[in-house]
């Protein structure tokens, strides 16, 4: 392929009241490819996640999608990436399925949401309220969403979180068979993946703290 | 076009350097002006036929309405060039503006209450102008408050620009709607559009107290602004070495 | 159909399924309004020729105080478990889904607020000529006051304490309407044609659909997360 580069992150710089949080990232990420980003806390792995998913303005430095400038194809970009954080995005009050189906539109290719939710271990918990379910099967709901999206670039921000070890290894699954589809991931987390090809990209702190 | 001024502009030494050079000329103006306009108004000018010496606040209280209002617009105006070009100095100088013009407002509020006592009778009149000023004190306060609610700066920079600039579009239907409720009013003392229906003798005074207040607001808003450049770039070279100077200066007048 | 109004409509529909199967906390304004509404005879006068003369201000400055207390939750729990950050990155436009969250927050505050209202008239013996402009002033007005309310709520959101400051910061927005719907029913009241005030709060209402959503997504944008 000539241009398997799917993202392009050049000299990105963020700032939060004066005070560099990024200071000049450079990165890329490929097709077929599980970036992770790594560092201390502070080091602002959740901020280079939102900035890429478009949430937070960076103070300078450029993205490129497939060698587009980001503010040119942001249609396509934001159409094309799935994002999930810390905080689940779901409503207690909703049923696991009612919560995945309005967060995804079901799409042709993917798989059902009966299938998602059975896959995750929830069978027979569809139409059950998320805030009767524990924390880590809410985490499972959440997850599920991997499933039934074709996004082509993911970003996981701490997805091993409040996970047993059949969810963990959901989770390398999950992002084993993205990548070797054609996708991308790019993760953060403070677990060694137990799994390969992992590329690594550190984000060093800011220079105001000083390292220890 | 060549936009480097506008972007110069941005740059809070800039605006340190270039003020300290006017500032005494500026204060000189301003504190000239005050005097005259007040020493005229209070002592010189003729006595009103009906309302007697009370009549003179006046000489506070219409300056203070008007920079009051002009005031807000002024934050506003800051705000929306902050929104739009992210230019820090823009925001500096609203969040000055913001207590500046709650004060005036309060100013005005207060001149009014104290004239109305002899006047109406009563120290709170739900009257129009008086009214809307309460609502534009109210609005100030919601800047106010939104501005020192945030942690982060920034986002309390933006959250009470756009705050200011809602109020900016709400200030004149607010104005029309009370106007057109309290039609107990009096008219407006002084009309732009029309001839004054003052006595030039009263009026002329009145002139120079909205020209020195003019002066005033502005010579507030670039002290405090001057302060707050200061109070942020706290950790820049160039603050070290302001301070580094005046305390060798400190030192050499000892 | 356009993905425009998909966002609309999804954001509608979703808004408006986890206020059902809230209802109990839907319903709390309304009794707060009715409940007020007891206060002010018991507080003032059970006179019927003192009450009417107070109903008109009375009644909507409950129906103001009933939409602020509801409006803090619009953005609030979205933003808390994040599903406010995925709508900010979702490809649609941002105003949609906004217009639509509005709409179902007046669906449940404004629009009981203006059916329940005929018994507030009865309980402040509003003469019978007043009924119609008052649900017809209650309908376009508490449209207005969930449009500003909500710009309150996206200034407020990331705030911890947020409600009592969006109180202070929407309050002083609400005078016009205030001035206008009470004016209606003023109007009825006194005989004369109340359709000028009426016009004017349905002017207000247009104004507020135009350009509340597009504030209210440049604040969110700006200063949800950071």
């Amino acid at each position: 392929m000539v241009n398997s580069s799917l993202l392009t992150v050049n000299d990105l710089r963020f700032e939060r009241d004066d005070i560099p949080v990024i200071n000049g990232a450079c990165l890329t990420l490929n097709v077929g490819e599980i970036l992770q980003i790594e560092g201390p806390n502070g080091s602002g792995k959740t901020t280079l996640l939102r900035i890429l998913t478009t949430a937070l303005q960076p103070s300078g430095g450029e993205i490129l999608y497939r060698g587009q400038i980001l503010s040119e194809c942001r249609f396509d970009y934001l159409s094309n990436i799935l994002f999930l954080g810390h905080q689940s995005a779901l409503k207690l009050t909703l049923t696991a399925e009612e919560n995945l189906s309005w967060t995804t539109s079901e799409l042709p290719g993917s798989v059902s949401i009966m299938d998602a939710l059975e896959q995750v271990g929830l069978r027979g918990y569809s139409d059950v309220p998320c805030h009767k379910l524990s924390e880590g099967q809410q985490r499972r709901v959440a997850l599920a969403r991997l499933l039934v999206t074709n996004a082509e670039v993911w970003f996981l921000d701490e997805p091993f979180s409040a996970l047993d070890k059949q969810g963990v290894q959901f989770v390398e699954q999950c992002m084993e068979r993205h990548v070797k589809g054609g996708g991308a991931v790019m993760l953060t987390t403070h677990q060694p993946i137990g799994m390969e090809p992992v590329r690594r990209y550190s984000l060093v702190g800011s220079s105001v703290g000083g390292g220890f | 076009m060549n936009w480097t001024w506008f972007y110069r502009m941005g740059s809070p030494l800039w605006f340190y350097q270039s003020t300290s050079r006017w500032l005494p000329l500026l204060s000189l103006v301003t504190l000239v002006l005050l005097v005259a306009g007040l020493a005229w108004g209070l002592g010189f000018a003729p006595e009103d036929a009906k309302q007697g010496n009370s009549f003179r606040i006046i000489y506070l209280h219409v300056p203070a309405s008007f920079l009051a209002l002009a005031g807000y617009f002024l934050m506003a105006t800051a705000g929306a060039i902050g929104l739009i070009w992210k230019m820090k100095l823009s925001y500096i100088v609203m969040k000055c503006a913001a207590p500046i013009g709650a004060a005036l407002t309060f100013l005005a509020l207060f001149t009014g209450a104290v004239w109305g006592k002899p006047t109406w009778g009563s120290y709170w009149v739900w009257d129009a102008r008086i009214t809307s000023m309460l609502i534009l004190l109210f609005l100030y306060f919601g800047v106010l408050a939104l501005q020192y609610a945030f942690h982060n700066q920034e986002a309390g920079n933006k959250a009470s620009a756009v705050l200011a600039l809602v109020g900016t579009v709400n200030i004149p239907i607010i104005y029309k709607s009370v106007d057109w409720w309290f039609t107990l009013h009096q008219p407006s003392t002084i009309k732009l559009t029309s001839a004054p229906s003052m006595h030039p003798d009263m009026f002329q005074p009145l002139l120079v107290m909205i020209l020195a207040f003019y002066f005033f607001y502005a010579l507030a808003l670039i002290l405090a602004v001057r302060v707050e450049i200061l109070k942020r770039e706290s950790k820049t070279t160039w603050v070290r070495e302001l301070v580094e100077q005046a305390s060798r200066q400190k030192m050499g007048a000892k | 159909m356009p993905e425009s109004n998909r966002g609309f409509s999804a954001y509608f529909r979703r808004d408006l399924l986890l206020a059902y199967r809230r209802r109990g906390e839907v319903a709390s304004p309304i009794i707060f309004f009715v409940m007020v509404a007891t206060l002010i005879p018991l507080g003032i006068t059970p006179e019927a020729d003192s009450l009417k003369e107070l109903a008109p201000g009375t009644i909507w400055v409950m129906a103001l105080l009933a939409t602020l207390l509801s409006a803090e939750g619009l953005f609030v729990s979205d933003y808390k478990d994040g599903s406010l950050e995925q709508l900010l990155i979702s490809p649609n436009m941002l105003v949609m889904p906004i217009f639509g969250k509005v709409t179902a927050h007046w669906i449940t505050t404004g629009l009981p607020l203006t059916l329940a209202s005929p018994l507030i008239g009865l309980m402040l013996s509003l003469p019978s000529v007043a009924y119609l402009p008052m649900m017809a002033g209650l309908a376009l007005g508490t449209g207005c006051l969930s449009f500003l309310a909500a710009i309150g709520a996206a200034l407020t959101v990331s705030l911890q304490k947020g409600s009592l400051l969006l109180t202070l910061i929407v309050m002083p927005l609400y005078m016009p309407i205030i001035i206008f719907g009470s004016a209606v029913m003023q109007y009825s009241i006194d005989g004369m044609a109340w359709s000028g005030p009426l016009a004017i709060l349905g002017a207000m209402l247009a104004v507020a659909i135009a350009l509340c959503p597009l504030a209210i997504a440049a604040v969110l944008r700006l200063i949800t997360i950071n």
